[in-house]
C-alpha cells in the first residue's frame, strides 16, 4: 500500500515553512497516512486520505471488516479518529469515549463515561449530537454537551484537566468538535436558539487555563477586533461594527453560535470558522430602531483569527439580517493556488446553509466566487461581488421569500433552501486528484411562520414553525454533487432520496464516500459520480466517512445512528397530503427505512 | 368569559394552593369528543365564547370544523408546540413522543388541565431504570405559560383524535380574535 508521494512532499514543505509551534504533534501525526488524527483529517479540512489500496476498480469487492455498537441511541455525528494502533470513538449524550486497540481484536482499552446532568438535554435544540473528539500531544480532547471541555490521557483515559466553558442554565451547550492549534485548544459555544451571545474560547492544552474568548456580537473589546486593522470586504470594519448593527441591547441575546468544523492556515497563522444565526428566529422582533432590516453583525459570518490571541484579521458576513436560520457555521476548506478569474489565490471554500458556495481569498477575506450550489435556491437572486457597488458582498433578497416583510403569524411559503440549508454541518471534502469538492447536499424547501416570543434565560428563544418538503414537482430531498470552486459550477450531481446528511471522504484511490439517511454507505468515482460501492448499515447515517490504515490494509469507516436535526425536527409540521398545498414532508418516509441506532461499521478489501 | 390570569394561577401553585397529583381513584372526568350537528368536533358540553371554546367548568377545549379548520386557540397551540424551540424537540412531532419524552397524545387521555398545568410549570423528574427523564420547569417561560391553554387545547384535540398530526391548514383556521391579541400583549408585557 503506497502513500502518495505527492502528498508526502506537500506535508514536508508545510512543516519546513510553518512558524515554529511549541506543539507540532498533530502535524507529525497527520503526516502518517495510516492515521486520521483529527476530525477534519488535516488543518485544511480536505478530508482526503492519501491511502489508495481501495480504488474505483476494486471498491466493488469491499466487505464489512468489523463493527462496534456504541451502546447509545440518537444522532451519531462526527467520526472515530485513529492514531497508530488506537481508535478513539465518541457518542451522543452522555458523550462516552472509547479507546480501541486495533492490534488486539479492537478491544476496549479504556472507556470514559462523563457524568452529566440530564437537564441539559431539553436545552439542546437539535438532538443530543456531538461532532467528535480530537487528538493532540498524547491527549484526547472531548467537548461535552454540558460545555465541559475535558483533556484525557490518550493511553489511559485518565482525566488530565477539565474546564467549564459555559452554563446550560443560560442555554449554553456543547456539540462541536474542538480544534488544537499548537498549545491552544479552541472550542465554540452553541445556544443561538436560547438567546445566547455565543463565543469562541481558547484554552492551554496542558493546563486548561483560558487564553482568550471572542464573542460573535458586542463591543470591539468583546469581539476581539481592531477597528482599524480588522477588515471586511477590503476595508477596516471601524468602531462598534457589531453593536451599531443591532437594536439597542439586543446584541446581548445575539446568537452567532459556533459549532461547525474549524480549519487553520499555518503560514498565515489564521484559524477560520463561521458563526450562526441571530436570536430570535422571528426577524420582526430583531428589526432596527426604525423598524427596518439591520445587519446584526457578526452573525452569519466567516471569521479569520490569530489562534494564540484571538485577534480578528477579517470578517465577512454572508447573510445580513437573517430571516431563515441560514447559520454560517459550516466548515472552511483551504486550498492553495486556485485559479479564479485569471489570477491565483490561496482560498477558503465554504458551502453555506444559505445555498451559496463561496470561494474567498483567505488572506484578504475578499469573496471571489459566490454561486448557488443547488439551482432551486430561491430566496436570493445572487450575491453582489462588485467592489464598487453599494451592495458589495450582499445577497439580493427576493421580497416574496422575506419572512420579515411578510410578517409575524404569516406563513411564508416555498422558500428554498429550507432552514437546514443546502448543506448543514455535514462536511464536504476536497480531492487534489480532480481539484473538485464533493458536497453532501439537502434538496429541501420550507414554509416558515414567525411568531412573537419573549426571552427567559435558559429557555428557547426561537419563534418560528416550519414545515419542510422536497422542491415543488420533485420527490428527492438530497443530491451528492461535485463542485468546481474556481468557476462556481456543479460538475456532476447524483440524486438521493433523502438529504445526504453525512461528511464526505475523498481518497487517493479516486473515491468519494458518504452515508445516506436511510443508512447506506456509498462510494462514487470522483471523476464522474458513478456508484462503485453500496452497503446498508444498521441505522441512518449522519456521521462522517473516514479512512485509516492498519498492518498494510486500508479501512473505510462510518458511524450509523439516525438523528440530528434531520432525524427529529423535520417530521414536525408535515403538510397534510389531502391539503393539496404541497407534498408531505418526506422525512415521514424515512421512518420506513430506519429506526434509531448507534454503531460503527468498518470496510476493507477481502 | 373569565380567563384565569396565569399570574394568579402560577402564584397559587407556588403557594401550594393547588392539589397537583390526581389520586388513582379520582380519575379525572374528561368529557369525550362529540360531533356537533354542523359536522364539527369538540368536547361534550363545550360552548363557543367569542371564538374560544370552553367547557362548563371553564377549561379550554378544541373546535375542529368539518373541513378540518381549527379554532384560533387550537391553531395557536399547534404553533407553540411545534415551534422549533417548542415542545416537539423532546415530545416529538404532534405529540407522538420520542426517546427523550413521552407521547402526550397518550398522557393527555387521562390528564386534566390542572395536572397538566402543574407539570409544565413546575417540571418533573422521573427515573426509569438507569435513565433520568427531565421535564424542565417552564413556569417562568412566557412563550409557554402565556399560551398554556392553547397548547392544552391542541394536545386535548390530538389525544381525542379530533386534530390530525399534520400542520393545520392556515387558510381554513379561524382568524385571531381580538381578545387573543390583547391577552398576548398583556402577558408578554
Amino acid at each position: 500500500m503506497r502513500k502518495s508521494a505527492f502528498a508526502g512532499a506537500l506535508v514536508a514543505s508545510a512543516v519546513l515553512v510553518a512558524p515554529a509551534m511549541a506543539n507540532d504533534s498533530t502535524q507529525k501525526c497527520i503526516s502518517d497516512a495510516n492515521n486520521w488524527c483529527i476530525q477534519q483529517h488535516d488543518y485544511a479540512g480536505h478530508r482526503y486520505s492519501t491511502l489508495d489500496q481501495i480504488n474505483t476498480k476494486n471498491a466493488g469487492s469491499l466487505q464489512v471488516a468489523w463493527t462496534f455498537a456504541t451502546g447509545v441511541l440518537r444522532g451519531h455525528e462526527g467520526s472515530p479518529i485513529v492514531v497508530g494502533n488506537r481508535m478513539f470513538l465518541h457518542t451522543p449524550f452522555p458523550n462516552i469515549v472509547f479507546a480501541l486497540n486495533l492490534d488486539d481484536e479492537n478491544k476496549i482499552v479504556w472507556k470514559y463515561t462523563p457524568k452529566q446532568d440530564p437537564s441539559v438535554i431539553p436545552v439542546m435544540c437539535c438532538d443530543t449530537v456531538n461532532r467528535g473528539v480530537q487528538w493532540a500531544d498524547g491527549k484526547i480532547f472531548l467537548y461535552q454537551a454540558d460545555t465541559n471541555l475535558v483533556a484525557l490521557d490518550a493511553n489511559t483515559g485518565k482525566e488530565l484537566w477539565k474546564t467549564t466553558n459555559g452554563d446550560p442554565k443560560r442555554g449554553e451547550t456543547g456539540t462541536g468538535a474542538p480544534i488544537v492549534i499548537g498549545d491552544a485548544v479552541l472550542v465554540g459555544m452553541s445556544g443561538a436558539e436560547f438567546g445566547v451571545n455565543c463565543f469562541m474560547t481558547a484554552y492551554d492544552i496542558n493546563t486548561g487555563k483560558r487564553l482568550w474568548r471572542a464573542y460573535s456580537n458586542g463591543p470591539d473589546s468583546d469581539i476581539l477586533a481592531d477597528p482599524n486593522k480588522t477588515m471586511s470586504l477590503g476595508k477596516p470594519i471601524g468602531k462598534n461594527s457589531s453593536i451599531k448593527t443591532w437594536n439597542g441591547d439586543q446584541w446581548k441575546l445575539g446568537g452567532g453560535s459556533i459549532w461547525g468544523y474549524y480549519s487553520w492556515d499555518p503560514k498565515l497563522n489564521l484559524v477560520y470558522y463561521g458563526t450562526g444565526n441571530p436570536s430570535t428566529w422571528n426577524p420582526v422582533q430583531r428589526a432596527g430602531p426604525d423598524g427596518k432590516a439591520i445587519d446584526q453583525k457578526w452573525t452569519m459570518s466567516i471569521m479569520a483569527r490569530n489562534p494564540q490571541t484571538g485577534m480578528a484579521s477579517w470578517f465577512y458576513q454572508m447573510t445580513p439580517f437573517d430571516e431563515w436560520d441560514f447559520d454560517g457555521v459550516n466548515e472552511m476548506i483551504l486550498v492553495d493556488n486556485m485559479k479564479v478569474k485569471g489570477s491565483t489565490h490561496n482560498v477558503l471554500v465554504h458551502f453555506d446553509r444559505n445555498g451559496f458556495a463561496y470561494t474567498v481569498d483567505r488572506k484578504s477575506g475578499i469573496p471571489l466566487v459566490a454561486e448557488k450550489y443547488d439551482p432551486v435556491v430561491n430566496w436570493s437572486t445572487g450575491v453582489d461581488l462588485d467592489p464598487k457597488s453599494k451592495t458589495y458582498g450582499r445577497p439580493a433578497v427576493v421580497a416574496a421569500k422575506s419572512t420579515f416583510l411578510n410578517g409575524t403569524d404569516v406563513n411564508t411559503q416555498n422558500i428554498c433552501p429550507a432552514a437546514l440549508g443546502t448543506k448543514d454541518e455535514q462536511p464536504a471534502a476536497y480531492s487534489p486528484l480532480t481539484g473538485l469538492f464533493y458536497v453532501p447536499t439537502n434538496h429541501v424547501c420550507m414554509d416558515y411562520e414567525p411568531q412573537k416570543v419573549s426571552y427567559t434565560a435558559g429557555q428557547p428563544y426561537v419563534g418560528a414553525t416550519l414545515s419542510m418538503y422536497p422542491p415543488k414537482g420533485e420527490s428527492h430531498m438530497g443530491n451528492m454533487i461535485a463542485w468546481d470552486a474556481s468557476t462556481g459550477k456543479i460538475v456532476w450531481s447524483n440524486k438521493e432520496q433523502f438529504s445526504v446528511w453525512s461528511g464526505v471522504l475523498t481518497t487517493a484511490g479516486g473515491l468519494a464516500c458518504a452515508g445516506t439517511l436511510e443508512g447506506y454507505f456509498k462510494c462514487w468515482d470522483q471523476k464522474d459520480g458513478k456508484l462503485v460501492y453500496k452497503n446498508r448499515t444498521p441505522s441512518g447515517i449522519i456521521g462522517n466517512a473516514m479512512s485509516y490504515g492498519h498492518k498494510g490494509k486500508q479501512y473505510l469507516a462510518i458511524l450509523s445512528g439516525v438523528g440530528g436535526w434531520a432525524g427529529i425536527g423535520l417530521a414536525a409540521g408535515l403538510t397534510n397530503p389531502t391539503d393539496g398545498l404541497g407534498a408531505v414532508g418526506g422525512y415521514a418516509g424515512l421512518n420506513a427505512y430506519t429506526s434509531l441506532g448507534g454503531s460503527l461499521t468498518v470496510w476493507s478489501l477481502p | 368569559m373569565g380567563r384565569i390570569r396565569f399570574s394568579l394561577l402560577v402564584a397559587a401553585i407556588a403557594f401550594g394552593g393547588f392539589s397537583l397529583s390526581a389520586k388513582a381513584e379520582d380519575a379525572p372526568e374528561i368529557p369525550p369528543m362529540v360531533t356537533l350537528p354542523d359536522g364539527s368536533k369538540t368536547q361534550e358540553g363545550a360552548k363557543d365564547e367569542d371564538g374560544k371554546w370552553v367547557l362548563p367548568d371553564g377549561t379550554i377545549t378544541y373546535h375542529v370544523k368539518k373541513d378540518g379548520g381549527l379554532d384560533w386557540y387550537t391553531y395557536s397551540g399547534f404553533k407553540r408546540y411545534a415551534d422549533v424551540g417548542g415542545c416537539q424537540q423532546c415530545h416529538g412531532p404532534a405529540g407522538k413522543g420520542s426517546t427523550f419524552a413521552p407521547a402526550l397524545v397518550d398522557s393527555l387521555k387521562t390528564m386534566d388541565y390542572g395536572t397538566f398545568l402543574g407539570i409544565v410549570a413546575s417540571g418533573r423528574i422521573r427515573k426509569q431504570g438507569a435513565t433520568t427523564y427531565v421535564m424542565p420547569a417552564l413556569g417562568d417561560d412566557k412563550n409557554v405559560m402565556c399560551f398554556i391553554e392553547d397548547i392544552y387545547a391542541y394536545l386535548r384535540g390530538r389525544s381525542q383524535g379530533a386534530v390530525n398530526e399534520f400542520r393545520p391548514n392556515t387558510r381554513l383556521r379561524d382568524p385571531k380574535p381580538d381578545h387573543a391579541r390583547v391577552y398576548e400583549k398583556e402577558c408578554f408585557g
